[in-house]
């Protein structure tokens, strides 16, 4: 079969297409995006009409993909680890419903937090939902087991959570594809109360559940994504999870003498680690994220001293891992080159040369001089990089829509004034509710929605607030004269400056859209229509 | 053969072209290749780095290990300063020594000279200069990518045949400026 250099994301993408999915439901957020562009982009999406739009956020596209399942049907959904947290009222209860089509949650987590604002460990809420979680070794892998994915999620009629983290996602390694095959024809659940959880049904289809618990690890025993390699040298055996095991073949040359459990599959099956803890005198547990397997194999109390890993320092307790942190809790030699000399200063991200948030900053900070520091507060996408200097223009970035409510809870609170800086593509994401909420409470608060026509720092998706945002705010009962939109460019500082301390000044719900496309997709639309021109 | 590679540079200056025409020429050649990326945020004017192991055996960890990397190729003077503890003690660095300096506090000229001079080897020239003297400004990072070739460890007609690949789409002149930039590159680094 054809072999393609792909991206794990990429793995992932073409190998949900070679399973049948009949749609992605995502929201983009790093490291998840680009398995929905790789869909959106294939050939085989637009001939077969395979569902690939970006949902406006992370909870609205698991429903959809449930709605999709109800049918019969595969769907998969991408998120990063965050967005999880939007979508956790449809991942618990349709872990209670479980599936009829395939469903495969795919969840991107970053560790060491390269994009985010946490690291937390999915794995978490796979047993949390108590479904099968998967977690790839290596890009290869990744492709196999989304169709394996798909599988087990009919053949046990369960979501399955897909665990990838940052590394697995954005690096690129030869994969040999398979025969694809085709769409499933809609076939509703012969079971009718399997989608309605009413309590009485619920506490039936959640008796189910716990039932499948026992198939769900042995499955992780049988089907080969977990394997158990001997080792000669039992003072030391290894559980190795994702791709933490290919950081510790990494320091054998890929022959490591310990016993090593590979786990690409949870729960992890009991009948192994038993093996491992009896035949080895200590056991190192390698998790790309939290210690959570650790801590249950090692008991709340334990003082053993038998199990090694992250709780007890052999390696350190948060941060991505690499060949070197495996190396030093193996006990290896040091490999570092050359120190990195004084002169090399740090270069954080930053804001575009040309980009509309900048005159938007430059124009806020002069027209909240007056008032200090503290009253304004930042959201989730490239306008969050206005907390650095030279801007300085923000006081808080929680979590995505949280700008709009935290302003609203200040000036609750007694805060004048409260202003909330929010995205577009952020404002429908998760600011609507909270403009409603300040819209009936008559909040004396002022949103700024930095409208870029696109969801900017994930690398220019299609925001689902295009063309909308005034009759949103209208709509959600916004007074027309207090949505003022400007357009942010040098030339038009004084002005703007003006209308934002007028607004600011209003002691009510005010929004102002500074609306200028982003400078990336800006760029990249004028290449398009030269092309287009030219052809 | 094996050969780790660390490439570095600034968001937007485009260090993902020169992986992958040696990523190409690696797999063309039967290779195994593992390369790690960096998305997200940190493209937005913040420092970046690949990792791009190639091998005639199978690769086992998608990040190079410290002190193991055979090249440094960066596009920017600073910021192959930065990836030192990365490579090995008799690795080489190849890198642009035109500055990008979008943060207040980037070193002077002298003082990082003086830091990219203490590195045992380094291939340090004006990329940008040798890319307008051939008339094809914007491709600077191919002429980076020709000074490393001849220690990449594949013939260079192999990173020939990668350019024509991939650039084919772009048309005749595109691929010959590409070919152009790597031999002027190449050239350079043999002096």
């Amino acid at each position: 079969m054809q072999k393609l250099l792909l991206l794990g994301d990429e793995a992932i993408a073409q190998g949900a297409l070679d399973a049948g999915i009949s749609g992605v439901y995502a929201y983009p957020g790093t490291p998840s995006t680009e398995i929905t562009e790789y869909i959106q982009h294939s050939k085989k999406a637009k001939e077969e009409g395979i569902h690939c739009t970006w949902s406006a956020n992370e909870k609205t596209a698991m429903e959809a993909a449930v709605g999709v399942s109800y049918t019969g049907r595969r769907a998969l959904v991408c998120m990063k680890h965050v967005g999880l947290n939007v979508a956790a009222d449809p991942f618990t209860n349709s872990a209670v419903t479980g599936a009829n089509g395939g469903l495969v949650y795919l969840i991107a987590d970053d560790p060491s937090m390269h994009s985010s604002q946490d690291e937390q460990d999915s794995r978490s809420y796979a047993r949390f939902a108590q479904i099968p979680c998967m977690e790839p070794s290596n890009q290869q892998e990744a492709y196999d087991m989304i169709r394996y994915a798909f599988d087990l999620s009919e053949k046990l009629q369960t979501p399955v959570l897909f665990r990838v983290t940052t590394r697995m996602a954005h690096s690129r390694s030869g994969v040999e594809l398979r025969e694809g095959r085709g769409q499933n024809p809609v076939k509703l659940d012969p079971n009718p109360k399997r989608f309605i959880l009413l309590p009485a049904n619920a506490r039936m289809l959640y008796k189910e559940l716990l039932a499948k618990q026992p198939e769900f690890e042995n499955r992780a025993l049988q089907d080969g994504f977990n394997a158990y390699q001997e080792g000669s040298d039992k003072k030391l055996g290894i559980i190795a999870c994702g791709i933490g095991y290919n950081y510790l073949q990494e320091n054998f040359g890929g022959k490591c003498p310990h016993p090593v459990l590979k786990v690409s599959q949870y729960p992890i099956p009991r009948t192994w680690v038993k093996k491992i803890t009896d035949e080895c005198d200590k056991v190192l547990i390698v998790e790309e994220g939290y210690p959570i397997y650790e801590e249950l194999i090692r008991g709340y109390l334990d003082a053993s001293g038998k199990i090694l890993g992250r709780l007890d320092g052999t390696l350190p307790r948060d941060g991505e891992l690499n060949p070197n942190i495996l190396a030093k809790a193996l006990g290896l030699p040091k490999t570092c080159g050359e120190p990195i000399p004084d002169v090399v200063v740090a270069r954080p991200p930053s804001l575009c040369q040309g980009c509309p948030h900048a005159d938007t900053y430059t124009a806020l900070n002069e027209a909240m001089k007056e008032y200090g520091r503290g009253h304004v507060f930042g959201d989730i996408g490239c306008y969050t990089l206005g907390a650095l200097p030279p801007y300085g223009a923000i006081g808080s970035t929680v979590d995505m829509g949280a700008s709009i409510t935290m302003a609203k809870g200040a000036a609750d609170a007694g805060l004048r004034p409260a202003v909330a800086v929010i995205g577009d593509s952020t404002f429908t994401h998760s600011g609507m509710t909270g403009l409603l909420d300040a819209v009936n409470d008559k909040s004396p608060i002022t949103v700024i929605i930095m409208d870029n026509s696109t969801t900017g720092m994930t690398g220019g998706q299609d925001s689902a607030a295009f063309g909308k945002i005034e009759q949103i705010c209208m709509g959600l009962g916004v007074e027309k004269e207090h949505i003022r939109v400007l357009t942010p460019l040098k030339n038009n500082h004084d002005e703007n400056v003006r209308v934002m301390k007028e607004e600011i000044a209003y002691q009510g719900v005010s929004v102002i859209v500074p609306r200028r496309e982003c400078i990336q997709t800006a760029v990249r639309h004028a290449k398009e229509a030269a092309k287009a021109k030219k052809a | 053969m094996k050969k780790d590679i660390i490439l570095a540079g600034v968001g937007g200056q485009g260090i993902l072209s020169i992986a992958t025409v040696i990523g190409r020429a690696a797999v063309a050649n039967g290779m195994y290749l593992k390369q790690a990326e960096v998305h997200g945020m940190s493209q937005r004017g913040g420092d970046v780095q690949s990792h791009l192991r190639i091998s005639t055996e199978p690769i086992c960890s998608d990040l190079i290990p410290e002190g193991k990397a055979d090249l440094i190729i960066s596009v920017e003077p600073m910021e192959s300063l930065r990836y030192l503890p990365m490579l090995h003690a008799d690795g080489w660095v190849i890198t642009n020594n035109v500055p990008f300096k979008n943060v207040p506090d980037y070193p002077s000229d002298a003082d990082l000279e003086k830091a990219m001079k203490s590195v045992k080897n380094m291939i340090a020239f004006n990329a940008d200069q040798l890319a307008k003297e051939i008339g094809s400004p914007r491709s600077a990072n191919m002429v980076i990518l020709g000074a490393a070739a001849d220690k990449l460890g594949l013939p260079y007609e192999e990173f020939e045949k990668a350019v024509a690949a991939i650039f084919a789409a772009k048309g005749e002149d595109i691929v010959s400026a590409n070919l152009k930039a790597m031999a002027s590159g190449r050239e350079q680094s043999q002096k």
